[in-house]
């Protein structure tokens, strides 16, 4: 489904990465591994469609996702090392609102639902402001749960998280792959899926 | 998902009134200077009303135009945006008219108030009013070109300005045109035309404009 080419990244004057090929298929997941300043976060921003590469390309089910546009950001679910949360907004709202937006409406009660999925039933109301770092994190995966995306591209997803969230989110993922998706996930710690199809890149300076 | 986005732009500035309330205060400020520095001539006041009315509401308009999506592109909503399935003119478009929405129809509305210290007629403030509405879209249009250019600089305010205001001279004049006519009593309706017609050419292209510059700069 999705094909690296070829993909090389310059970031300034540095060469970050050349020549990179793979390919994920549904049901496969990619561990994205690299030390700080590897250009993890740059690959995971091409591959998401939000940089452009120095050179290859990205190919999703045989055309480029430059070509495709919008039609490949519906197939698309990133999280980034930002969150994407408003502070100003309560947990609920910022789960139904980035739902809306997305095209894809989510009532009340869905969304209590997936928030108390990842555990933040009791903090809907309160304004994403006076949530901890890793509840704001609980607060992106639930956005990830709601998107109909094939294809998740996480970038240091359990950060911040603690156990029983970190769970959660394997368990997350299992299921996704499990659906016939795809992932493709840069860490730093071991994610111990037992994916049938697992790849491991590693990125090296 | 057009709704939506204008709804969340609403109620985060509802949230943030301050911010809001900021700019509406330096409209009435920067007009209300004018009388008290020129003096109650009725007469000047009146010549320099439209002029002065215009100019504030450009300022004020720049101080609210970082805000269009400099606190999405720090806390990653931007991305977020821009990774939806949705065409980027599309949410542009609706970022702007919740910017448009949340600050200049505020200064359509106090203008007239404003209008009335420079003794303007009761059609002159009419026409003032028209000349805004007509005029201060394509400012949060035209605006929001600059905001994105100048997304996450440092010195992002003061190059908005650099970049944006030289744009901002046709609906200048225009719309201190039709206001002038009015007060020295020929038709103000050329003046709208062409504000109008600033209007259209703005609202087909600057949304286009915008969404190239997002995604240079996101990148």
């Amino acid at each position: 489904m999705l094909e690296v080419i070829n993909l090389s990244c310059v970031r300034g004057t540095r060469r970050l990465f050349t020549a990179l090929n793979f390919a994920v298929n549904p049901g496969e997941l990619i561990e994205l591994r690299g030390a700080n300043g590897s250009g993890k976060t740059s690959l995971l921003r091409i591959l998401s469609g939000l940089a452009t590469p120095a050179e290859g390309e990205v190919r999703w089910a045989g055309k480029n996702i430059r070509s495709l546009g919008e039609e490949y950001s519906g197939t698309v679910a990133y999280l980034a090392h930002q969150n994407g949360v408003k502070d100003e907004l309560s947990a609920l709202e910022n789960l139904r609102i980035a739902c809306g937006v997305a095209g894809n409406d989510l009532s009340k009660v869905d969304a209590r639902a997936i928030l108390a999925q990842v555990g933040l039933s009791r903090q809907q109301n309160l304004p994403a402001r006076s949530l901890s770092a890793g509840q704001r994190r609980r607060l992106a995966l639930a956005r990830l749960l709601t998107s109909k995306a094939t294809l998740w591209i996480l970038d240091e997803v359990l950060t911040s998280l603690d156990d029983t969230a970190i769970r959660l989110s394997r368990q997350f993922i299992g299921g996704h792959l499990n659906k016939g998706g795809m992932a493709i996930i840069a860490t730093h710690q071991e994610l111990e899926l037992s994916a049938d199809r697992m790849q491991r890149i590693e990125l090296s300076k | 998902m057009f709704g939506w986005l204008v709804w969340r732009d609403l109620i985060l500035a509802w949230r943030r009134r301050a911010d809001v309330l900021a700019t509406v205060f330096f409209f009435v400020i920067v007009v209300s200077l004018f009388p008290l520095g020129i003096g109650p001539e009725r007469e000047t006041l009146r010549t320099i009303a439209p002029g002065v009315v215009w100019v504030a509401a450009l300022l004020a308009s720049m101080l609210s135009l970082g805000r269009i999506f400099g606190n999405d592109y720090q806390d990653g909503t931007l991305e977020q945006l821009l990774l939806t399935p949705q065409s980027t003119y599309l949410i542009v478009l609706g970022k702007i008219l919740a910017h448009w929405l949340v600050s200049e129809v505020p200064l359509v509305i106090i203008a007239p108030l404003l209008g009335l210290q420079f003794g303007l007629s009761q059609n002159s403030l009419a026409i003032m009013v028209l000349s805004l509405l007509l005029g201060t879209p394509v400012l949060s249009l035209i605006g929001s070109i600059g905001a994105a250019l100048t997304l996450g600089l440092r010195a992002a305010n003061v190059l908005i300005a650099l970049l944006v205001l030289p744009l901002y001279i046709p609906v200048l004049i225009f719309g201190t045109g039709a206001v002038q006519a009015s007060v020295g009593g020929t038709s103000p309706q050329p003046y709208l035309l062409l504000l109008g017609a600033t209007l259209v050419l703005s609202l087909v292209f600057a949304p286009w404009a915008t969404s190239a510059a997002l995604r240079i700069s996101v990148e």
